[in-house]
């Protein structure tokens, strides 16, 4: 048993109103820069909808993820090493930026600019690829809210014998994505350079970007299209879990902004040994449990002594125990993962919508919080828990269905108490658990307090003197003027200023209004969260 | 002036070739890819690139061949001055039209699909410019010598030549007296690998052999690959 620790998230859809906040503040803080204008680490879409890129999952066409050959073992689906090097010099699978949206600015120079004339002049919309005027026919959530046609959507088709996609029936419900930070990452196997790699103490994927040399084999190689490729400088870039926030215990920004609060944060321990085997899991439909099987109990003696062997510190191992997500996962049993069926190990994990099944019901004129309409409403409507098992169980019904009764129980259960009834263990019992655990995933799910919602260990002190770098300064070698003869991708790249997230966090969980000395005259606006005045803001008034 | 043109040059060239890596390989790891276009426009690429890659490689192959491998070698396992030529011209024909062709599919996708031309630096442009020349002279004197003339042996005189210059005995009379087109071809190529750690074309360098035998996962420490803190960092507090 080799035990790693990963850093893993929780979603709860039931409470995703598709507002679009985090994919808004991920890209304001990470890819607001040219050459990344079509990037969104996160983005939400609409179920059921094509996607972004559009029908990315359709593995038939893009080949992401892993397959097992004849012989029952893996194998990247878009072919192996020899192969992806005979295409290497142009990828055949690789999405062209049409795939993803052609993104685009308006002229608003012509407001300003434009001469006295009869009709308001109005600004025109200009590609930010080829700089010319441009009719805007798709983007990244052209879709949103059954806009449109949904039937493109590759997850629809696979339930089309089932579906019709009558008025009445229709149903949807918003599905938010990032980087699914996989156990198998298949970005990580496609590159060539062996420039992407997965960080051994929390798990998260990144990209090197003094490594990366634009092979592009990445992009091709994760089913979930979340590795993008920088058009302006050549190289790929992923979500990074915000790592300098979450090494400060910081969760990250799609989580923190969230205006649901339905993101979860926090680590599992599995056994790296056998992540491989599990991924080999013959049926597609028995991945899920595959999956959790290398997941590993925290409490277990046998798993404490191996992950201390294995150097895993002390207050990552309680942060582990007090991981929701792990609650979620395996003691409420209510999270599932994203396409278990990419055989990759998703660690970003969904807890179902119950809300199409609860709104078909109430339609129909029945009281959408009995306990027991809900349940037979469950097994009743087809629809949605056959297109959520395409989404999270590879189309094995069951565990969906167990999910959303837990769910339904947790409505019904919690309902009579603040009716002020007597509790009711039977509905508990009926979903496979205890009326306390209700009451504890009740907490989880619906107070949601930041503290329990996010529990993230930080990364730790003894390497801090690695963790400073280099300050923000610009004399070192080379300095800013090696931006000349490459363009602007090239110089050596400008240090993640930890520092400035140290001071994020002491000012996000401090209690002081503002630390005058610690910014010591300087002010970052970044980080200024609007609270008082901090010294240095502006000029001081002379005496 | 032909000590100049055939010793001084040479050395400089591939002086700048070598040191230029080095250089940007320390200062510039992050303008170090191939800065591909394949998102703008893919169905040209997906013809021209192989095309041209593959066949330059057999090019550059046959360069080896050529040039390095001194023809008593080739004489000594049996290998016929006609046996070497024709198979020269019939590889050497077969690549260089693929390599022309894909060049020529690059270069036309470069200037006329919007996304691409806007996305070409001057760098690139100069790039193209003494790459294309350096194809063109290569194949000029190649054929000019086979058509025209009736083939010329360059394996007794810009051969040895070349290999002078890595002996550090250079021999600037044997290329003194080769064919202007020759001549010219070779200048050419000087300036291509004067110029070439300073343009895209770094990529080949990199090309990722590695791949075949490293394991697929890689797994990696968040403390490698960090700037050592050496240059001293000074508390905030
Ligand atoms: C064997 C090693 C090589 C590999 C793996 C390789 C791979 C690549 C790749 C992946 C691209 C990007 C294509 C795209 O998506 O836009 C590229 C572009 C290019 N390569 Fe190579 N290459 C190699 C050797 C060479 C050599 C030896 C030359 C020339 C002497 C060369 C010249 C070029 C040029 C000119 C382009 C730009 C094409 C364009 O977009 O106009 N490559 N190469
Ligand atoms: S979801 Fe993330 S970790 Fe998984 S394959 Fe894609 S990019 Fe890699
Ligand atoms: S911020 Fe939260 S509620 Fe809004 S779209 Fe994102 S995940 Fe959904």
């Amino acid at each position: 048993m080799r035990v790693m620790a990963q850093l893993a998230m929780v979603m709860n859809l039931d409470k995703c109103i598709g507002c679009h906040t985090c994919s808004v503040t991920c890209k304001q803080a990470w890819t607001n820069r040219a050459g990344t204008e079509y990037v969104w680490f996160n983005n939400v879409e609409t179920r059921p909808g094509q996607g972004y890129p559009r029908t990315y999952q359709d593995q038939e066409r893009w080949r992401g993820g892993w397959e097992l050959n004849r012989r029952g073992r893996l194998k990247l689906k878009a072919g192996g090493r020899v192969r992806k090097l005979f295409s290497i010099f142009a990828n055949p699978l690789m999405p062209s930026i049409q795939d993803y949206y052609e993104p685009w600015t308006y002229d608003y120079d012509r407001l300003f600019s434009a001469p006295m004339q009869a009709d308001t002049p109005v600004a025109r919309p200009r590609s930010l690829i080829s700089g010319r005027p441009m009719k805007i026919s798709w983007s990244a959530n052209w879709d949103d809210n059954l806009a449109g046609d949904p039937s493109p959507d590759p997850v629809l088709r696979k339930v089309s014998d089932q579906v019709k996609l009558e008025f009445e029936r229709a149903f949807m419900f918003y599905l938010p994505r990032i980087c699914e930070h996989c156990l198998n990452p298949s970005c990580v196997a496609s590159c060539p350079s062996g420039a992407m790699y997965k960080r051994s103490e929390d798990g998260i994927v990144l990209v090197d970007q003094d490594r990366c040399r634009g092979w592009r084999m990445c992009v091709t190689g994760c089913p979930y299209k979340k590795v993008y490729f920088n058009h302006r400088t050549g190289k790929a870039e992923k979500c990074t879990f915000c790592y300098p926030r979450v090494e400060v215990g910081i969760p990250t920004v799609c989580s923190e902004t969230c205006v649901g609060r339905l993101r979860y944060i926090g680590l599992v321990l599995y056994d790296a040994d056998r992540v491989a085997e599990a991924a080999a899991t013959p049926s597609e439909r028995d991945l899920y449990e595959a999956q959790k099987s290398v997941l590993l109990d925290p409490h277990d003696p046998e798993v404490i002594a191996a992950a201390r062997a294995s150097g895993i510190p002390e207050d990552w191992l309680d942060a582990a125990r007090e991981s929701p997500v792990h609650r979620l996962i395996f003691e409420y049993g209510v999270a599932l993962p994203l396409h278990p069926e990419y055989r990759t190990m998703p660690m970003v994990w969904y807890i179902p919508p119950l809300s199409p099944v609860v709104d078909v019901l109430a339609k129909t004129g029945h009281d959408g919080e009995d306990a027991g309409n809900l349940f037979g409403a469950i097994d009743a409507l087809r629809i949605p828990v056959g297109y959520l098992a395409e989404l999270f169980t590879a189309g094995d019904p069951e565990p969906v269905r167990a999910v959303l009764r837990r769910l339904a129980a947790m409505r019904s259960y919690m309902r009579r108490l603040n009716l002020g009834r007597e509790p009711d263990e039977s509905i508990a019992t009926a979903a496979g658990l205890r009326g306390e655990q209700v009451e504890g995933m009740h907490r989880l799910l619906a107070l949601a307090p930041y503290a329990e919602r996010y529990v993230i260990p930080k990364a730790h002190a003894e390497q801090g003197a690695q963790l400073e770098e280099l300050g923000c300064s610009l004399d070192y070698d080379g300095g800013p003027g090696m931006t000349g003869p490459f363009g602007e991708a090239s110089g050596l790249p400008a240090p993640v200023a930890v520092e400035n997230f140290h001071a994020l966090r002491e000012r996000q969980t401090g209690e002081n209004l503002d630390d005058a000395d610690e910014l010591r005259g300087r002010v970052n606006l970044l980080n200024w969260d609007g609270k008082g005045t901090p010294d240095g803001l502006f000029p001081r008034r002379k005496k | 002036m032909s000590v100049l043109l055939w010793v001084v040059l040479p050395y400089v060239a591939l002086t700048v070739f070598v040191l230029g890596h080095v250089w940007r390989y320390r200062y510039d790891k992050f303008g170090w890819t191939t800065r591909s276009s394949q998102m703008y426009e893919s169905r040209l690429l997906r013809v021209g690139s192989p095309l041209f890659h593959f066949g330059i490689l057999v090019v550059a192959l046959g360069h080896v061949g050529g040039l390095v491998i001194p023809k008593s070698w080739t004489e000594a396992v049996g290998v016929s001055e006609e046996l070497y030529h024709l198979s020269a011209v019939v590889l050497g024909t077969v690549a260089g039209v693929a390599t022309v062709a894909g060049l020529v599919i690059l270069i036309y996708r470069r200037r006329t699909v919007g996304p691409v031309f806007t996305a070409t630096t001057r760098n690139d442009k100069l790039m193209y410019a003494v790459l294309g020349l350096t194809i063109a002279l290569g194949l000029a004197a190649t054929v000019v010598a086979n058509l025209v003339g009736e083939g010329y042996d360059y394996r007794t005189t810009i051969s040895p030549w070349f290999r002078s210059i890595f002996t550090f005995q250079p021999e600037p009379a044997l290329m003194a007296g080769a064919p202007v087109l020759f001549q010219l071809h070779a200048l050419s190529a000087l300036a291509l690998f004067a110029i070439w750690p300073f343009t895209r074309l770094v990529h080949m360098l990199t090309a990722p052999v590695g791949y075949l035998t490293r394991p697929y996962i890689v797994y990696r420490s968040r403390d490698e690959g960090r700037p050592a803190a050496k240059r001293g960092w000074e508390p905030s507090r």
